[in-house]
């Protein structure tokens, strides 16, 4: 996948952002309904010790993702 | 049965609500686990006394995030919310909802109001809202949402009063909808409430939406609805963002107007900071492998005590069976058949509660989903997921319960094949067979100064099953091909202190489904084998006493050492040993002869009748048959008739040990398997390829050490 855009994968832990949109219809269903939506503030958390999955903070609450599903979600920042 | 004509209480919510602590709360010890009918699920439920209602059912649903489903867990809940049908469906719904996370437990709310049951909103966690600053205005919530809003503490049992006296109270079916169903699907609503005479236009939408997944429905109605859904273009994820996003903004406008104080993070700084040690890159694993330690200890050297004790009741009553009783078939299928088999589940009670007791602590506390996090990138090469920890982990204990637990697990794929692994993790029912065989081939001594041997032999087992449930997977992974997408979406919650009584709770119920589970089986099993052990072709079975009588006139035996003869006739020339006999020639490459035969095949149905089987076999039937200094020795002495040498040599020990570690050998395990995929195929495949495996491996280690 080509990332142009930002996206939640690329942030730095601490980081906030404002979420855009999805790059993926299928996955943007369900994290909307886990409270990613678009216009939310986010905030990048921390990783996993490989890497991957993330820990992000989003409507007020913690929700780790895996890397491939934060890379569809796109920010503002 | 006047019980019937009462409401049942269904509570739902989002996974880490308290809702388990609030059913716990309403129920107490008065819980069981049952089925919904045409939903092969089970249930939990239980009774409370609700003023008004009298003694009411109350049934706990799995934690979900919306009535979409996205794992079988979620399927279960939309199928019980959608159903209406069935005796046990519920008529009252209570949503439980976390006061420091009510947005996304809102969204569930909105779409179980639109579903237009009398429904009771209970906000949890009163407490932490509390600490962290956080106030609602409840009047107005009630007032704008339409239902009544009771605010709980469901840990402390505050507010349980209030919630019963609003769930007698509520009865009306609501009319008012959150959201506007689309325009195009206004027609085929019509068409599919007449059809299926329904009364609510959101739950005819769910039906549209998801035909395929509700069960309850007959295959000409999932066919016309398909049919209906296929022409009006209603296909599934085609609305949903947008309704998605109507419900938001709903509920962002509610708690705008109906939020007295909001709060920041600040109250969860404790949490960060040990998010910061427990997921460390060197910490993290480190005290992960310490935690699991830990429960290995518990495990393995604690339920000791309280399964010896157990195992020797079993015997005493055994034995005491046979002496008071008079002589008999029926008093020989009960000391020597039933009791014996009872004892052997019963046995393994403390090993479960043990293993539950911390699972059900590190599920409460919120650690398990940091494992969940740490375990996910590398079980993912697996073709696992990080939230297949929880069932290999279980699987340590029993293959059942861990079975069950894999319905967490959103992705068919990786569901499936952590079901298919999981019986290569070495179970309790193991234990018994190792240790003996163990004893038989491993000298007891200490290397490296304070290992013991023995020891570690049994550690490596407990390895090899693990190894061989990664490999497994793996392979798996590269065969089994599905189009699904396999994605981790999970909740990281605060951090809390585990509620002992939610432990007790859980460590009672498992124990329970464990006993009653297996027990059937097993029980069934112990009196087949039973009669295939004492009666056999012909009447040598009968006369058995009178030829070895005859045999023997010259030697000068004991009493006991002629018992031991005739018992040992007799089973050769029964059934057993006739079937043990028949089999030999495919067991010779593995170093086996036909003794050995009969005890695979009667522990085929469950491994842990092994050493009972040995026991008969190798004629102790007087000796207190789990006493396995005995059952050793004689293994011990047992000759080769055809090498003149021992019959447990390394090589037939080792071989032995690698094929009860790999085969199946659990019919309980089989029947749950078949349960939770719904049909024969994975069953079949998971005993076809663990029994190949365990023989090949088996045939390897003989063919190398002998």
């Amino acid at each position: 996948m080509s990332q142009t855009a930002k996206n939640v994968a690329t942030m730095k832990p601490g980081e906030m952002g404002i979420i855009a949109g999805f790059t993926d219809d299928f996955l943007a269903t369900k994290l909307m309904e886990m409270g990613c939506l678009p216009g939310a503030s986010v905030r990048f958390n921390f990783a996993a010790p490989f890497g991957d999955p993330v820990c992000i903070s989003v409507l007020g609450y913690e929700l780790s993702l895996r890397l491939d599903e934060a890379s569809t979600i796109s920010i503002l920042n | 049965m006047a019980a019937s004509l009462k409401p049942i209480i269904a509570l739902v919510g989002n996974p880490n609500s308290g809702k388990s602590s609030l059913f716990n709360h309403l129920t107490g010890l008065n819980q069981k686990v049952g089925n919904f009918p045409g939903v092969t699920v089970e249930k939990k439920s239980g009774f409370s006394q609700i003023d008004g209602l009298g003694n009411t059912e109350i049934i706990d649903l799995p934690g979900i995030y919306s009535i979409y489903p996205r794992s079988l867990d979620e399927q279960i809940v939309a199928e019980v919310l959608l159903n209406h049908n069935e005796p046990t469906s519920p008529q009252k719904i209570v949503v439980v909802v976390d006061a420091t996370n009510m947005k996304r437990g809102l969204l569930l709310l909105t779409q179980i109001i639109d579903l237009g049951l009398p429904t009771v909103l209970a906000i949890n966690m009163m407490d932490l809202a509390a600490k962290a600053g956080i106030s609602y205005d409840f009047i107005k919530l009630s007032q704008k949402l339409g239902v009544d809003v009771i605010p709980i503490n469901a840990r402390k049992g505050e507010g349980i009063e209030q919630l019963k006296k609003a769930i007698a109270i509520c009865n009306t079916k609501k009319n008012q909808t959150v959201y506007q169903l689309p325009q195009e699907a206004n027609e085929p609503i019509v068409e599919v409430r007449k059809h299926l005479g329904l009364d609510n236009s959101y739950e005819a939408y769910q039906f549209l939406q998801q035909p395929k997944s509700l069960d309850f429905l007959s295959k000409e109605n999932q066919k016309w609805l398909d049919e209906v859904r296929q022409r009006s273009g209603i296909h599934s994820g085609k609305f949903q963002g947008a309704e998605t996003i109507l419900r938001y903004s709903y509920i962002q406008d509610l708690l705008q107007s109906a939020t007295l104080k909001t709060a920041d993070d600040a109250w969860k700084k404790s949490s960060f900071k040990l998010d910061r040690i427990l997921t460390h890159k060197v910490w993290g694993y480190l005290i992960f492998f310490l935690v699991l330690f830990l429960v290995f200890q518990a495990v393995f050297a604690w339920a000791s005590y309280p399964m010896d004790f157990i195992d020797g009741l079993f015997a005493d009553f055994g034995n005491w069976l046979s002496a008071t009783l008079p002589d008999g078939a029926l008093t020989k299928l009960l000391a020597e058949g039933i009791v014996p088999g009872l004892g052997g589940i019963v046995m393994f009670v403390p090993q479960i509660a043990i293993l539950f007791a911390f699972i059900s602590i590190l599920e409460e506390s919120g650690y398990m989903a940091r494992v969940v996090f740490l375990m996910d990138k590398i079980m993912r090469k697996f073709g696992l997921n990080g939230k297949s920890v929880v069932p290999l982990l279980s699987g340590m204990a029993c293959a059942i319960p861990a079975i069950m637990a894999t319905r967490t697990i959103d992705n068919w794929k990786e569901r499936t094949i952590t079901i298919l692994v999981t019986p290569l993790m070495s179970c309790s029912a193991r234990i018994p067979i190792f240790t003996i065989l163990i004893a038989l081939i491993v000298p007891d001594t200490t290397a490296l100064y304070f290992f013991n041997l023995q020891g570690l032999a049994l550690m490596g087992l407990y390895v090899l099953g693990f190894i061989a449930a990664l490999v497994s997977a793996y392979i798996m992974k590269k065969i089994i091909r599905v189009q699904e997408r396999s994605f981790l979406m999970m909740e990281l919650p605060t951090y809390r202190l585990p509620k002992v009584s939610n432990v007790g709770l859980t460590i009672v119920e498992k124990t329970k489904s464990f006993v009653l589970e297996a027990g059937k089986i097993i029980l069934a099993i112990s009196v087949v084998l039973w009669v295939l052990a004492s009666y056999g072709p012909g009447d040598k079975v009968e006369k058995a006493e009178e030829y070895v009588m005859q045999q023997t006139a010259n030697m000068r035996l004991t009493e006991q050492g002629l018992q031991d003869r005739i018992a040992a006739y007799k089973l050769e020339n029964s059934y057993a040993g006739v079937i043990g006999k028949a089999i030999e020639p495919v067991i010779e490459p593995l170093g086996y002869d036909w003794k050995i035969g009969i005890a695979l095949l009667t522990s085929f149905a469950a491994r842990e009748v092994f050493v009972g089987t040995m026991a008969t076999i190798y004629s102790i039937g007087s000796v207190d048959a789990e006493d396995q200094q005995t059952i050793k020795s004689r293994m011990q002495s047992e000759i080769n008739a055809e090498t003149g040498e021992p019959r447990f040599t390394p090589a037939v020990g080792l071989s032995l040990l690698v094929f009860y570690t790999f085969a199946m050998q659990c019919m309980s395990t089989i029947a749950v398997v078949y349960r939770e995929t719904k049909g024969w195929k994975w069953p079949m495949i998971q005993l076809a390829y663990m029994t190949t495996l365990a023989y090949v491996s088996a045939f390897i280690v003989f063919q190398i050490f002998s």
